[in-house]
């Protein structure tokens, strides 16, 4: 127990306070427990990133040997995996290698066209379920709709009352003033409950009454 | 319009349609994509974490440099891939600790101080009804502690509290509602970004003339 | 049974439309434009300004670090951003350190940090240093505050970091006049936590539109000098560097989606209207 759970916690509890404290009083002292915090976290985090490749490995290599559903893929998973490491160390990383023709044109189109789906799901969305069902609905459909036409160059050009009258905003000045002052406002008021969540948890964690991030187990 | 002869190119759109067959239904091109992804963004990793972070961090100022105490961090790091081996599973704990620990140190007095402070002294403003920022600062105060209040759990909204509180919902109202309005150019970015990728280097059309 | 048999209304029918043909709609939207483009004029916000004109008061002894953190899927917005802001540096002559704190980020901007240094004839370590990967997030924030040198012990091209010109006078955040983060992340808080904070050093960020709502309340309260947002955004720097490029192109696409998605949101908002007076 002392070993598996006292122990740990008072490491927690320690790096914490001396940490909190060294922001508040810089001395020579502190100065180089910040500077070696920062050197040992790298190297650790460094050698713990392997954990993320060994799971990947662990986790396709149990459905390739189970012949879980389409588990040819995790096949292409793990040979693209040693073919794109293989390249990289046998053959180098620098412009128009191997390597970096697969980053260029594998991975970056991929990752990129894999997220630009979400612009038709938005279209979807905006179709079929954006509705003024209430007059609070109303007034996040109505900011929505000036910040969408706020934020275009077209906006600009189509507020013809502008023409008529310059004294009149137009849909950017509209748009610049929802975004400055009443969401200004509810950003504000969302971030110091976030701000004063974030130092909260860190308090808990540092006190060791929150102990989740240590796992399950004794 | 010169339509690109170099392979790679072609691979690129390839996968970009692979990707983009899936606003149809899901299909084996899409899976393929997605898997391909997955292994060469691990490969990648592979490598960058070798050259750009073990060499120059760890190997060059432990073998070269002497700095031998080094190898305590690399040790806890490494216990940390006893996480998957359920009875020494708690050895992780130290490197997890450490870090962890540190962490929420580091955060306490820079989070209070940029996300709190800072803040609630940027909402103390000149308010008053003869100009428009003062208007604006008064509309800024009251819509900031509207929201505060709606997120006040502790005491039953009701009365002029709740009414405050309610306020407060509409001010986060707005606020969403921008958020919405900026997501959509967000989502649409990215689509034009491929677009892009395959009207310029695939089929070669000059833009922008 | 009844309710299928029953014949739908004109409204019904629309409302219920095959996801695709919305997908097809938008589609046509977002990539015709490119063959008619009409070059409206893009007005520039305050928050934009306000970093082109601190930019524009720095002096070729003065350092920027723009730091490229974001990976290929939020790529289409923020690239179009660094290539703004870096152009501009190279055309004011200060010393630029470019950067990502994420893995995939260094070769996202390497090829547009060559074609920048090619336009403009700069060159790697005199007029600018592009610095590699290294592991750490916040950890790495830290470490270049206190010691660049320390931090990154080569370049991105492997050149030893004493070997470098450039960064032979630069040591910590005393030499920093202005940091930029391009994110599609929370790692703006991470400098203004771990860099602008505690070592005061000035700061603007660059952030996809989704969180660009989000950046307003920093903005105000003087955390942050200015604001990129989306694609906007990088249209709008391009404007102030008069170098119509990537982003300005965007914008004549976001401009005819904008107005199918407005239409799509009246539509679908009529339908809905005319459905519940019927019921």
């Amino acid at each position: 127990m002392l070993w598996k759970k006292q122990i740990p916690l008072a490491i927690t509890f320690i790096m914490g306070l001396i940490l909190g404290i060294q922001y508040f009083v810089p001395s020579s002292t502190s100065d180089w427990v910040f500077d070696e915090y920062r050197t040992w976290g790298i190297i650790i985090g460094l050698f713990g990133s392997v954990l993320a490749y060994i799971s990947f490995y662990r986790a396709h290599g149990m459905r390739i040997k189970k012949k879980a559903p389409a588990w040819p893929f995790s096949v292409v998973a793990i040979a693209m995996s040693l073919a794109m490491a293989f390249v990289g160390f046998a053959f180098g990383r620098e412009e128009n290698t191997v390597f970096m023709n697969m980053y260029t044109y594998i991975l970056v189109p991929i990752e990129g066209t894999m997220f630009s789906l979400l612009a038709f799901y938005i279209s979807s969305a905006a179709y079929r379920a954006f509705r003024a069902r209430s007059a609070q609905a109303t007034a996040l459909l109505v900011a929505a709709v000036i910040v969408m036409l706020g934020r275009v160059p077209l906006g600009e050009q189509i507020s013809f009352w502008h023409k008529l009258w310059p004294a009149l905003p137009t849909f950017t000045d509209i748009a610049n003033w929802i975004l400055n002052v009443p969401n200004m406002a509810a950003k504000r008021g969302m971030g110091l409950g976030i701000g004063l969540g974030i130092m909260m948890l860190s308090l808990k964690i540092v006190l060791g009454i929150e102990r989740s991030y240590m796992g399950s187990g004794e | 319009m010169h339509i690109s002869i170099n392979p790679w190119v072609w691979l690129g759109v390839f996968f970009t349609f692979s990707v983009l067959s899936f606003l149809y239904k899901d299909n084996p091109f899409y899976k393929l994509a997605e898997h391909v992804t997955v292994g060469v963004s691990i490969g990648y990793g592979m490598v960058i974490i070798w050259h750009n972070a073990l060499i120059p961090r760890f190997y060059m100022p432990v073998f070269q440099e002497g700095k031998l105490i080094l190898i305590i961090p690399a040790i806890l790091g490494l216990m940390m891939i006893l996480r998957i081996v359920p009875k020494y599973s708690w050895l992780s704990r130290y490197a997890i600790c450490f870090s962890v620990g540190g962490g929420a140190g580091l955060a306490i007095p820079r989070s209070m101080q940029a996300s709190v402070l800072r803040q609630l002294e940027a909402t103390m403003l000149d308010l008053g009804f003869t100009t428009t920022q003062g208007i604006n600062n008064i509309v800024i105060f009251v819509g900031v502690l509207a929201v505060l209040i709606y997120f006040f759990f502790s005491k039953e909204h009701k009365g002029v509290f709740g009414g405050i509180a309610k306020l407060g919902i509409w001010f986060l109202m707005v606020g969403f509602g921008a958020t919405f309005g900026y997501t959509v150019m967000a989502r649409l970015s990215l689509f034009i970004g491929r677009v892009l990728f395959v009207l310029q280097d695939f089929l070669g059309i000059n833009l922008a003339g | 049974m009844a309710e299928d048999a029953r014949k739908k209304t004109f409204w019904e029918r629309l409302i219920q439309i095959d996801r695709r043909v919305i997908y097809l709609i938008i589609a046509l939207a977002m990539i015709l434009p490119f063959f008619f483009q009409m070059g409206l004029p893009i007005p520039v916000t305050k928050e934009v300004k306000d970093i082109y004109d601190h930019i524009e008061a720095l002096t070729p002894n003065d350092v920027v670090i723009l730091s490229a953190d974001f990976d290929p899927s939020v790529s289409p917005e923020l690239l179009p951003m660094f290539d703004a802001l870096f152009r501009h540096c190279l055309k004011k002559d200060v010393k630029t350190i470019a950067m990502s704190l994420y893995i995939q980020g260094p070769g996202l901007i390497a090829p547009i940090i060559q074609e920048a240094a090619k336009d403009y004839q700069k060159v790697n370590g005199v007029d600018y240093v592009f610095m590699p990967w290294i592991y750490g997030y916040t950890l790495v924030v830290m470490d270049m505050m206190e010691d660049l040198k320390a931090t990154f012990p080569t370049d991105y091209y492997g050149t030893r970091i004493e070997d470098i010109p450039i960064v032979k006078k630069i040591e910590n955040y005393e030499d920093y006049d202005l940091i930029v983060c391009f994110t599609g992340s929370s790692s703006y808080a991470w400098w203004l936590l771990y860099a602008h904070e505690p070592y005061g050093v000035p700061m603007a960020t660059g952030v996809t539109a989704v969180s660009a709502a989000d950046i307003y309340p920093y903005i105000q309260s003087g955390q942050y000098i200015g604001m990129l947002g989306g694609l906007k955004g990088a249209a709008e720097y391009e404007t102030l560097i008069n170098e119509k490029r990537m982003a300005t192109m965007g914008m004549e696409a976001q401009n005819w989606a904008h107005i199918v998605i407005i239409l799509f949101i009246i539509i679908g908002n009529i339908g809905y209207m005319a459905i519940a007076r019927k019921k």
